[in-house]
């Protein structure tokens, strides 16, 4: 008792030669069908060079279009002809012309010896499927598809919409319950002979042929009715990307094939020399019985649609330049912006650095220069503090400075004198935690040595400028974290917000901040805001700041370190 | 263009082709067709714009290059592009082909594995036109002449550094191809003007069909879906670099050379920033220049990607 393979072929027959000789030579019947499309010239080349083969025989041919009946007409007639001039074959393996056994053949007989009643056969229903290409599952049974999918998919698509409005639907043949799956199955002679016999085979054609790619379901649907003993899975290492288009295999995978123990691998690069003179040379075997185990293939190939469909986020480059809204990732990991900070604390980013482990920048934003961590020029991926390049292009210059520093948290700081242009890009990035103390931006202006007009219009811009930013982070778009204090609030208590972020920042560490970050003297700040209003200028965004911030200043004294509980 | 060398007839119908022009470019030429033979390329088509360095006579000697000549100007003649799209549209309809400088080896996923016509088989089953491989910029660590290079040697011996992540991107509204700029050059020759640094945006492997164009050097094509080299959702395409062996010894000279000729992009504001800067500030290494290693460091850097070729 053996196998019989059926091979399908329309390109590279050179290949396809090698292969069926292989299986020839070591004891199993070849019956090959060829595409009617391919040239005389071709096709009587590939029985010349297969004449010496006993059991090597040909197929009536077809003309094989993707997702039509033709394909399952081949394989009807192939497969009689199998069964008829093959009484010795117990199954019937079906094969393309791309294929290539990984393990010798003795191993595949031994272990189909072993399960003499079985049929594997991808064979599951539509409900439980979800691959179907075009949405289409149960409707592949019960609407009319005159139109072909690939060249006339505008009619397609309309004709099928046409039917679900009218309500069309076809009658499945009774007793039939539709199973889609691959269609490169290993059948008994039993359940094959079954199908091919079978007194209702006339109707069930009929019904088959205008069914939609009946090569995933013709014989998917009728094993059921006979099959004792169903494996639902293909022999046939095969695995198909996001577009339905078989992954192909090359050279380079030859270790990750020969690991997977499976017995036949779909689709070969026909170039791919090493893959053929390794598995089609003698003694190519592993010895031991190993049930096939695809598993490091199927992770290596999801992960390529994942990247293909998906991408990594946060990446902007050649090939992936994701627009607006569909980014899938903004940036590629969490960052911290801490607005006004610097201007209410002395050396806040020192003290942050301490407290965090994440790298605490400067304002990289910054009018002059983008402030990087250490005082440093340059950063992770050759990026410059050049203000001038960084403002040509914002966005890229942020996304950048978090990508090329994966696996180590940025923070930075900000005010209303830097760049303003990646508001609403951090504002709707999920991965921004935005902190802000509004009005903390005055500070260093109510100690400036400056006439006090020149400084009331300075004024007059950062809070222009901080109230647009304001408005946007209060917007429904925002999906960065962001809290917001004014600096009246935010000095009441500064420890709790320190900390809430800083938690959030680093959640795993348990340490409590022991020290405060030291506060700039506010000693007359409240004056300050006072002669802006004199002179006609509202501050907005300070909060309720009094007056007289003396009794204030008393808890929160600088140079008064504090420990909290 | 005068005919010096044409072997046109011996290719065949899956060749895979390379197109470029050259001036003076001897030194480099071995390593340049040893590197494409290796990758599979079959046959070589060049334009010789005036060489007095024996460049011309060397290609014409070898057996699968086919050679032009001329001595009309690169700068009128759309730098070299109108060369290079008559030849494309006579001799490339049909095949894939690679428009590349001598100074640019094309590097894709699986490089070191697969042949070109692996990648060039994969594209033609996704119907995929147009391959992107974006310029990467390398340079040796200290003064760019300090060591000359020799003939037949991997030029990335040297200059084996990169700016690995300051690039910029925008979309081309018009051409809808992506604009890329960034890189060494930018940073140290641009960083006042950055609206002048060069394109780093290439599309240089094309599945060839009459009525295509190269618009502006190999940066853009027409019809324009040839420039949506790029996913939109989110997703990566497949993509490739185009390893720049610009900063080479001798440089100093080639720049000299190139100024007096005023045959360069935009009046070759590139060789005077070059000319200005390199005399003396010749170092475009810095700490976080990253060493090249091989395509999977690229691609993990967001360089270039497998997509879904696996």
């Amino acid at each position: 008792m053996t196998v019989g393979f059926i091979m399908m072929c329309h390109t590279a027959l050179d290949r396809a030669a090698q292969v069926a000789r292989y299986w020839a030579t070591s004891g199993a019947p070849v019956v090959i069908h060829v595409d009617a499309r391919v040239s005389e010239h071709d096709y009587s080349a590939l029985g010349r060079s297969l004449a010496d083969l006993e059991d090597v025989s040909f197929s009536r041919r077809y003309k094989c279009e993707w997702g039509t009946w033709s394909l399952v007409a081949a394989a009807q007639s192939a497969a009689e002809q199998m069964l008829d001039r093959h009484r010795e074959v117990r199954h019937v393996y079906l094969a393309s012309g791309s294929c290539l056994p990984l393990r010798p053949l003795s191993e595949l007989t031994d272990y189909l010896a072993a399960r003499p009643y079985t049929d594997f056969i991808e064979s599951v229903t539509t409900t439980e499927v979800g691959w179907t290409v075009g949405g289409i599952d149960i409707e592949r049974f019960t609407l009319r598809f005159p139109f072909s999918w690939k060249k006339q998919r505008r009619l397609f698509d309309r004709y099928v919409e046409f039917q679900r409005r009218v309500g069309f639907k076809r009658r499945i043949p009774h007793g039939l319950v539709p199973h889609l799956g691959s269609q490169w199955w290993c059948l008994t002679r039993q359940t094959l002979s079954a199908i091919l016999q079978d007194p209702d085979r006339d109707l069930y054609d009929r019904y088959f042929k205008r069914v939609w790619i009946p090569d995933e379901s013709y014989f998917q649907t009728l094993t059921r009715l006979y099959a004792t003993s169903v494996e639902s899975r293909s022999l046939t290492l095969t695995k198909f990307d996001f577009q339905g288009k078989p992954h192909i295999f090359y050279d380079d995978h030859l270790q990750l094939l020969r690991r997977s123990d499976c017995f036949v691998a779909r689709k070969i690069w026909p170039k791919a020399e090493r893959l053929y003179s390794t598995f089609l040379a003698p003694g190519n075997g592993s010895s031991v019985m190993a049930e096939p185990n695809p598993a490091k293939i199927d992770r290596l190939f999801s992960k390529s649609i994942e990247r293909r469909t998906k991408g990594r986020p946060g990446l902007y480059m050649q090939s992936r330049f994701p627009k607006k809204d569909h980014e899938n990732g903004k940036t590629s990991a969490p960052y911290s912006i801490f607005h006004g900070f610097s201007d209410l604390f002395e050396n806040f980013d020192g003290w942050l650095a301490k407290y965090v482990g994440a790298r605490v920048h400067g304002h990289l934003f910054a009018p002059e220069r983008a402030e990087f961590a250490g005082g440093e020029e340059m950063f992770n991926g050759c990026l410059t503090d050049s203000a001038v390049l960084r403002d040509y292009n914002a966005r890229a210059f942020l996304t950048n400075v978090i990508w090329n520093s994966r696996g180590e948290r940025q923070c930075f700081m900000s005010s209303p004198r830097d760049n303003q242009d990646n508001n609403w890009f951090t504002a709707t990035d999920p991965n921004a935690q935005i902190s802000v103390i509004s009005g903390a931006w005055a500070l260093p202006l109510s100690r400036m040595n400056e006439n006090f007009a020149t400084i009331r219009r300075e004024a007059a811009r950062l809070q222009k400028r901080e109230l647009d930013h304001l408005e946007i982070l209060r917007s429904m778009y925002v999906k960065a974290r962001v809290r917001i204090w004014s600096i009246a609030e935010f000095i009441e208590n500064p420890m709790e917000p320190l900390q809430t972020i800083i938690d959030e920042i680093s959640p795993r560490s348990t340490r409590r901040l022991t020290e405060a970050p030291q506060m700039v003297d506010l000693a007359g700040f409240g004056q300050f805001l006072q002669n802006l209003k004199n002179q006609g200028m509202q501050p907005l965004v300070m909060g309720d700041f009094p007056l007289d911030e003396g009794a204030r200043q008393t808890a929160t004294r600088r140079g008064r370190p504090y420990l909290v509980k | 263009m005068a005919v010096v060398a044409d072997r046109t007839g011996q290719i065949g119908g899956d060749d895979i082709l390379v197109f470029a022009t050259l001036r003076n470019e001897r030194v480099r030429l071995p390593y340049f067709l040893r590197y494409y033979r290796n990758m599979g390329i079959r046959h070589f088509l060049f334009v010789d714009n005036g060489s007095d360095d024996g460049s011309r006579d060397y290609l014409a000697d070898q057996e699968d290059c086919s050679v032009w000549v001329t001595n009309a100007s690169y700068k009128v003649a759309n730098f070299g592009m109108d060369w290079l799209n008559w030849l494309l549209r006579k001799y490339g309809t049909g095949h894939w082909t690679l428009t590349i400088d001598p100074d640019e080896f094309f590097v894709y996923p699986f490089s070191d594995t697969r042949p070109i016509n692996a990648l060039t088989d994969w594209l033609d089953t996704y119907d995929i036109r147009s391959f992107p491989a974006m310029l990467l910029d390398m340079y040796p660590k200290g003064p760019i002449d300090a060591v000359p290079y020799v003939e037949g040697q991997n030029p990335f011996e040297h200059a084996c550094w990169f700016d690995a992540g300051n690039y910029m991107i925008s979309r081309n509204q018009k051409m809808h191809n992506l604009w890329i700029q960034g890189g060494p050059r930018t940073r140290m020759f641009f960083a006042d003007d950055p609206l002048a640094a060069p394109s780093l945006n290439k599309i240089p492997l094309v599945k060839w069909q009459r009525g295509f164009v190269y618009t502006s050097s190999t940066h853009m094509l027409l019809p324009r879906g040839l420039n949506h080299t790029y996913d939109t959702g989110g997703g990566e395409m497949v993509s490739g670099c185009l390893m720049h062996a610009k900063f080479l010894s001798p440089l100093t000279a080639k720049v000299e050379e190139e100024l007096d000729r005023a045959q360069h992009y935009a009046g070759s504001r590139e060789y005077r920033a070059y000319a200005q800067t390199v005399g003396k500030q010749p170092d475009l290494w810095c700490k976080w220049s990253e060493k090249y290693i091989n395509w999977r460091q690229l691609e993990i850097l967001g360089l270039m990607s497998k997509g879904n070729w696996a």
